[in-house]
């Protein structure tokens, strides 16, 4: 009860101390008053019998709501480049104060309203069928994220590589392949699922295969791009220094392909993730993240579902966010990475 | 004269398809081959090279059909059937292509008022494109199935759910390539409709929203191409009777491998078809616009 109360206090001092918001000490403090407004109401959302909340519970929600939108604002109105560090941690704050926001939402409606869990279980719920999943889950992440999709992602955009490479070599084959491989990119692949699950039987292998059709195209497409990236100017300038092919390739072409390269490895990422889960949906031995999603929802255990989606769509932000890493580690030389 | 011809991109595509015509005859041999020779010996039939070869190319359930068997049950499932019979190929199509677009139409609006909110709000840019980009690396197409059952449990069916999964997929592009498209004037042009004393809403419908055609087109390429995927992927849950997915699916239980061909080949035509379509919109836009080509 006492913590509800606390957010009016955070109000009342902006209200009457104009100045609060400017200084960083205010916008910690107000914050977290605020967010102790949001703790308290989700508890007494939990212990209330579910139907019997009363009107007034969600004009307080509406006005928190209002006060952390006013909490963003003031946020991202501090100008982020005065401080790198702190500059990076306000730009991680603000997107997480808004993705807690819509879990909050997301728990409160739930809870509140009493939706029936097969509709959308609380995020609160698949929380707790996570922690009871643990080893289902990692079964599943080993077979579907470790094999299927590492290894048709490393085939996949090994072999568009090299063949980009070669094509690269053969002016005939570039004007020929290049337009077929822009369309290749636009049609849906992995329709080719059932017929590689027909194929290489139902263990990973068949995914894999999937998940190299899938990945194949943007390689290739990407890279011949990215090798008709350097400028004449640099090529002219190699040229006049005797170099061969090779020292072209390796020296200047290949580096200037390289944004283009890991853009195709970011594209890549997802389809590889996704390939993988729909392929599951043709056929598996038991286990995989794409079976436990399909079954799951057959045994309307929604929660679990859930919580399996919630791995897919973690292993897929890590495989992101590591590519994208390494991206700033090898092209950081870009003009896109410069601080404007 | 011939050297220009032969390096023609129609030549070269030409050569590049009927080399993989070529190698796809070939591949279906190979990969019959270890089935109808096991059948040949089971039944003690005589058999040489040229049966294997032509029994390899006329399978019924081939494990690799030749291309010719794929034309023809592409014939027979679109011209052989009348357009609204479970067996005709252009009425799975069709259900295929009508959520692809809804879905489309869906995800466009969304993905621009996003972007409008974006580039006027500055909470909102903070706030909501980290949380866009983040959407993406998750493989939504893992959640197709399940938003489908859910829906069906409150008595959605048929149409919306496949066209909300076709919306989710394709409106990021279309986000993304708002924001960079409504940012692309330069700071001059800005400055001029400051001097113009323009408002907010005279620079977006007269700078803003023109400068960002070219962007919002490219995004559309994509993302009708993805958008068709979503629809595809939605019919896979059983339940879904009709759609391109289903057929998949269907000629997947079966051991239908032709079936399965035929329905990938209408699934690239559809996909071709609609980048192209956009691609004419483009065209036809951008004269409209004065741009010279």
């Amino acid at each position: 009860m006492l913590f509800a109360l606390l957010p009016l206090l955070g109000s009342a001092i902006v209200l009457f101390r104009k100045g609060a918001t400017e200084q960083m000490l205010g916008k910690i403090v107000i914050t977290i008053l605020i967010l102790c407004g949001s703790m308290a109401s989700l508890n007494s959302v939990h212990s209330a019998e579910s139907g019997t909340l009363s009107w007034g519970i969600w004009l307080y929600v509406l006005t928190l709501t209002g006060l952390l939108w006013a909490v963003m604002g003031f946020w991202s109105k501090v100008d982020t480049r005065l401080n790198i560090k702190i500059g990076i941690a306000i730009n991680l704050l603000v997107p997480f104060l808004f993705g807690g926001m819509l879990l909050y939402f997301w728990e409160m409606i739930t809870v509140g309203f009493g939706v029936p869990q097969v509709l959308l279980p609380p995020p609160s719920m698949i929380g707790v069928a996570f922690g009871n999943s643990l080893e289902t889950l990692w079964a599943d992440f080993q077979q579907t994220f470790m094999k299927a999709v590492l290894a048709g992602f490393f085939m996949g955009c090994g072999s568009g590589f090299v063949v980009a490479v070669l094509v690269d070599k053969v002016p005939f084959l570039q004007r020929g392949l290049l337009p077929l491989g822009n369309l290749a990119s636009a049609l849906p692949i992995v329709g080719v699922a059932p017929i590689m699950v027909m194929w290489f039987g139902f263990d990973w292998q068949s995914k894999a295969a999937v998940v190299i059709m899938m990945t194949f195209f943007p390689m290739l497409v990407n890279t011949l791009t990215g090798l008709k990236a350097t400028e004449r100017m640099e090529l002219d300038l190699m040229h006049s220094y005797a170099a061969n092919y090779w020292q072209m390739l390796f020296k200047v072409r290949l580096p200037n392909a390289l944004p283009f390269i890991f853009n195709a490895l970011k594209i890549n990422s997802t389809l590889a993730l996704i390939g993988a889960i729909v392929a599951e949906f043709f056929g598996t031995p038991i286990v995989g993240m794409g079976f436990r999603i399909s079954t799951e929802i057959g045994r309307m255990n929604v929660d679990v579902v859930w919580a399996s989606i919630a791995v897919a769509a973690l292993s897929g932000s890590l495989f992101y966010a590591l590519l994208a890493l390494l991206e700033r580690q090898f092209t950081g030389w870009h003009p896109s990475f410069r601080v404007g | 004269m011939l050297n220009q011809f032969l390096k023609s991109s129609f030549v070269s595509i030409t050569t590049v398809l009927a080399f993989t015509a070529l190698i796809w005859y070939a591949a279906a041999v190979y990969l019959n081959s270890a089935v109808l020779i096991d059948k040949y010996e089971r039944h003690k039939v005589e058999w040489d090279f040229s049966k294997l070869v032509d029994d390899a190319w006329s399978m019924d359930r081939p494990i690799m059909p030749a291309p010719h068997q794929i034309f023809f049950d592409l014939k027979k499932s679109i011209f052989g059937y009348k357009i609204n019979s479970k067996r005709s190929l252009v009425y799975h199509g069709w259900v295929t292509i009508s959520s692809t677009m809804v879905g489309f139409a869906m995800g466009g609006v969304l993905g621009i008022l996003l972007a409008v909110g974006i580039v006027h709000v500055p909470t909102l840019n903070k706030s909501v494109l980290p949380w866009i980009i983040a959407s993406q690396t998750i493989p939504i197409l893992a959640i197709a199935p399940m938003i489908i059952v859910v829906l069906g449990a409150i008595g959605v069916t048929g149409l919306l759910p496949k066209a909300i999964i076709s919306a989710y997929l394709c409106f990021f592009p279309i986000a993304i390539g708002m924001v960079k498209g409504l940012r692309s004037p330069e700071p001059m042009h800005l400055d001029l409709m400051k001097t113009y004393n323009a408002t907010k809403s005279q620079v977006f419908r007269k700078l803003r929203w023109p400068a960002s055609t070219p962007f919002l087109f490219a995004s559309f390429k994509v993302s009708i191409a993805i958008s068709l995927v979503g629809a595809i992927v939605g019919e896979l849950p059983a339940g879904a009777r009709a759609g391109l997915g289903a057929r998949l699916l269907t000629g997947s239980y079966y051991g239908q491998t032709v079936q399965i061909w035929s329905a990938l080949f209408v699934a690239s035509f559809v996909a071709g078809s609609l980048v192209l379509l956009m691609t004419v919109l483009e065209r036809k836009v951008q004269k409209r616009m004065g741009v010279q080509a």
